[in-house]
């Protein structure tokens, strides 16, 4: 992502020091991670000490402060989705992508992650990817749907 | 700044208004254990070592001095079975973190903690807070902060401004219970400046 938009984010909250939570949100959602030196950009403009920029970003799980792929997976595995075989699914997903949860590809095209529970118990097993669900996955139709995802 | 009356230990106590129990208590010269607090530093609650129990209206219940206001007419008891426990146990969990910090080796000999009931996970770092705000409050440096979450919260000395403000300071390393601040501070030395106190030992 180009610098002039992660500009154009800190500067709309310039000074603002009680905006640190949005910044660094809108950021992430802009370029899927937190690079250090946009850190410091921020601590610069909000006018707050870079140690707690730090904080906060270390403190809260939607923040990346490594490189993240353009795609972020979740798979399910909250106990609906987990007797409905979140497992198989999980593992059909790592194959495919070549990354476990946590990881990054390095060609940073996906990121993936588990959470449980996602919140779509009836629509189970689940996988959501950038934001949408895909329900009643089974392992053999997660290739096509992040084929989709390039 | 209004006068309250109160009692700690059955002892009549004057007390002003926005004071902290803990304060209180120290104004009549009673004692209370703390590990997270500061004189100069802003309450923060971080320990609950300073746990006691106060009874409103006949109801009893368990605070934390350094934070909890004096009321009028409230009784406070700095020490009880139930308080010596609450002590011991917390004790013997930090104890697991820092089995050989001489401040919580004291208190456990007093309060008749085991170091060894829970099993070791020697972070040293009983995170405290003592030595982040002492760099925010009393440095305004803020050279060293909390990071990350949950289990993995530990401290962190910030290279980038570690490299600046921390060579001619270093009061932190005197105010840690366990001596953790100073040993993450040279680290922090050894990966972002190494070399600079060799050559400031030997003017190279
Ligand atoms: S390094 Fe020492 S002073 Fe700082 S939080 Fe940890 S135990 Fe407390
Ligand atoms: S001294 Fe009160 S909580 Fe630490």
């Amino acid at each position: 992502m180009d610098s002039g938009k992660i500009d154009e984010i800190i500067d709309r909250h310039r000074g603002k020091s009680g905006d640190l939570i949005h910044v660094l949100m809108e950021i992430q959602h802009k370029n899927h991670w937190l690079p250090r030196d946009v850190l410091h950009q921020v601590a610069a403009a909000l006018e707050i000490p870079f140690s707690r920029v730090l904080r906060v970003a270390t403190l809260y799980k939607t923040f990346s402060l490594t490189p993240r792929g353009r795609h972020e997976v979740h798979v399910c595995t909250g106990i609906s989705c987990h007797l409905r075989g979140a497992k198989q699914l999980l593992e059909s997903v790592e194959r495919a992508t070549g990354i476990r949860p946590g990881e990054t590809d390095t060609a940073a095209r996906f990121s993936l992650e588990t959470g449980s529970c996602l919140g779509s118990c009836s629509l189970g097993p689940e996988i959501i990817v950038d934001g949408k669900h895909h329900a009643r996955m089974t392992p053999e139709k997660v290739e096509d749907v992040l084929k989709e995802y390039q | 700044m209004s006068e309250i009356v109160m009692q700690i230990d059955g002892k009549e106590v004057k007390a002003s208004d926005g004071m902290t129990v803990l304060q209180a208590a120290r104004v009549a010269g009673i004692h209370i254990p703390t590990v997270c607090h500061h004189d100069k530093l802003e309450p923060f609650g971080g320990c609950r070592m300073c746990m006691v129990e106060v009874e409103v209206r006949g109801r009893k219940s368990y605070v934390v001095s350094c934070l909890y206001p004096v009321a009028p007419d409230l009784v406070v008891h700095t020490r009880s079975e139930r308080v010596d426990k609450i002590r011991r146990v917390i004790l013997e969990e930090l104890l697991a973190h820092a089995p050989n910090s001489p401040e919580l080796v004291a208190l456990a000999a007093e309060y008749g903690a085991d170091r060894d009931r829970f099993d070791k996970d020697p972070s040293f770092c009983i995170l405290c807070g003592l030595c982040v705000r002492y760099c925010a409050e009393v440095k305004q440096k803020n050279a060293v902060d909390f990071i990350e979450r949950g289990a993995q919260r530990a401290i962190s000395f910030i290279p980038e401004i570690a490299a600046k403000e921390c060579w001619d300071c270093q009061e932190c390393f005197a105010i840690c219970p366990t001596s953790y601040a100073q040993a993450a501070y040279f680290l922090t030395e050894a990966l972002a400046f190494p070399g600079r106190r060799k050559s400031a030992m030997h003017g190279a």
